[in-house]
């Protein structure tokens, strides 16, 4: 039932603990990933054997974060990684959404819900197309003009570029949704009082479309970061963290795990409250 | 295409300008999605006769209806899939009812936030987590030991209710925001004006809420639903060796054993499953793809 109309002591009770419920079982593998990154001991188990930092700075005949060179690599290579997919999903997703809202062209709604579709295509699926895709270019390549295309085979830029793939989708869905509430009739105003196109661009449409810029680059880092399937089936010889995480977890867990883990939750907490700061920035 | 540029003054009008603007667009597409998955089929559908020699065939999908393994791989995921969006819906309504319906003001953004959080961490991370609550020697077991529940620390992994567990919980976001946006257009004052004139906590609820949800609920369902199929990180790590999920299949083709035909066919078979899953879902709700997508 509804705030405004009368719930029983019984109702509200259940309903309030039926949601801290919810929330207890939504926090619970953070909490825990969190504590085991300080406990003492050399598996992330119970029972709490004291605190220590180990795990980050490392201790006798253990490995911390900070120095476990491996892991600390494909942290950078998902950062890199990420890096490409923000510029390019951010530059892409604008340019798609000014075709979207400002020219008018046969086949115009076909071309919308295309851009819509690698969102339903599953993760693995996307990788492998481009996998055997990009493959097969290369073949042809070495086969017909003699040239070993490098970038074509499994490594970073097929990360790249498999990543970029579906989350363009999302770029331009959250760039279009801010253009079209835009009024033309400021750049109008501007092109009346004798302001060049570009310059149009420039002072008056850029800056309205920033916040939904900067959201979307947002997203998309944090996406490309946290993707797994896409990158798992075009990855090459240096892993970004998700996969190298993956292989370890197969392996057996190290607290070291826990304090990336750490790391990584602190720096998207991070990362979520400078974007809730600003409202506008806000994409529904 | 023929492009247009319209009347108004905020249309690019030069050649160039529009070329600029659909060159990115259709690279992408064609390049990326289109071509890359019309190769995908080409490869499903041939076979290798001889080293380096192929040759048109249907023997990678014949071995996927003659290999017991494989199909029953593939109604098993269908089917799991299909119990964790039912589960994750379950499990969110009340939730995003709570909310939307029952918390004011600084509480109902600050829930609506703290459903954002844990989504906003990697889904390795969480992952981990599960991992460390529910192995034989991790906190779940130790406390079912020291509340005296079981003699022996007991192993939750590696079933197929961890699946599930773990499926759901990485689900519920994307069921959460979807219903919660259809509910927040539910007016009240119909809730209201059905308690006065009667009407119980069941009826209002199938009579009223659930037909003004179902754009909401459909949204959910088939995200959930898509993103559970393609899944591979969750049932690898909390199903273990016995999670049977086909994305593995795929994985195993492709990676393992180099058979890329064999797993393009998979690749295939999966598609067109999710496909028909969410285009049945749009069927069954009266909805429209962009529709969806854009409330998702």
């Amino acid at each position: 039932m509804i705030h405004s109309l009368p719930r029983s002591l019984l109702t509200r009770a259940a309903s309030g603990a039926y949601v801290a419920s919810f929330f207890a079982f939504l926090f619970l593998p953070l909490i825990v990933v969190a504590v085991f990154a300080f406990n003492d001991a050399n598996y992330p188990a119970p029972p709490w054997r004291g605190f220590t930092a180990d795990w980050f700075i490392g201790g006798v005949g253990r490995v911390g974060l900070f120095a476990d060179r491996p892991l600390l690599a494909s942290l950078g290579t998902s950062a890199i990684v990420a890096a490409w997919v923000t510029v390019l999903s951010v530059a892409v997703g604008a340019a798609n959404a000014f075709l979207l809202e400002r020219v008018r062209f046969r086949g115009k709604s076909l071309l919308a819900l295309a851009m819509l579709a690698p969102l339903v295509i599953p993760g693995v699926i996307l990788g492998i197309s481009i996998l055997a895709f990009a493959s097969r270019l290369a073949q042809f390549a070495d086969d017909f003009i003699g040239v070993e295309l490098e970038f074509l085979r499994p490594g970073l830029p097929l990360v790249v570029i498999g990543q970029f793939s579906y989350i363009v989708s999302i770029a331009t869905l959250m760039i279009a949704a801010r253009l079209k509430r835009f009024d033309t009739t400021l750049e109008e105003a501007a092109l009346n009082l004798g302001a060049s196109r570009a310059g149009v661009l420039r002072t008056i449409t850029l800056p309205y479309l920033q916040p939904a810029l900067v959201g979307a680059g947002a997203i998309a880092f944090l996406m490309s970061f946290e993707n797994f399937n896409t990158t798992l089936m075009l990855v090459g010889s240096d892993p970004p963290l998700t996969v190298m995480m993956y292989g370890r977890m197969r392996e057996g867990a190290s607290p070291v795990l826990n304090a990336v883990s750490l790391f990584l939750m602190i720096a998207s907490a991070l990362l979520a409250l400078a974007l809730l700061q600003r409202p506008d920035a806000r994409q529904d | 295409m023929t492009a247009t540029a319209s009347a108004d003054l905020a249309a690019p009008r030069t050649r160039l300008a529009l070329f600029l603007l659909f060159a990115p667009a259709l690279i992408w597409l064609l390049g990326l999605i289109v071509l890359p998955h019309v190769d995908l089929a080409a490869l499903s559908l041939r076979a290798r006769v001889a080293p380096r020699t192929y040759e048109f065939s249907f023997a990678n999908y014949r071995t996927f209806i003659d290999e017991p393994l494989y199909w029953h791989t593939f109604v098993r995921t269908a089917a799991m899939s299909i119990i964790a969006t039912a589960c994750t819906l379950l499990i969110a309504f009340p939730t995003a009812w709570y909310i939307v319906k029952i918390a004011r003001g600084q509480a109902k953004s600050m829930l609506l936030v703290l459903c954002l959080i844990p989504f906003w961490v990697s889904e390795t991370v969480r992952t981990l987590g599960w991992m460390i609550l529910l192995r034989e020697s991790g906190v779940v077991p130790h406390f079912l030991v020291a509340l005296g529940i079981t003699a022996q620390p007991v192993e939750l992994l590696y079933h197929d209710a961890t699946i599930l567990v773990g499926l759901v919980y990485t689900s519920l976001l994307f069921m959460i925001v979807p219903l919660a946006n259809a509910l927040e257009s539910l007016d009240d004052a119909l809730i209201e004006a059905a308690y006065d004139l009667g009407g119980n906590a069941w009826s209002i609820l199938r009579q009223i809420v659930i037909p003004h949800a179902a754009p909401g609920i459909a949204a959910g369902s088939i995200v959930v639903f898509m993103l559970t199929l393609g899944n591979y990180l969750t049932p690898t790590l909390l199903g273990g060796k016995n999670s049977l999920w086909f994305t593995e299949q795929i994985y195993a083709q492709f990676i393992t054993r180099f058979n890329w035909e064999q797993g393009a066919a998979f690749g295939f078979l999966l598609l067109m499953l999710s496909t028909a899953i969410v285009w049945l879902g749009l069927a069954v709700s009266g909805q429209r793809f962009g529709d969806v997508m854009r409330r998702a």
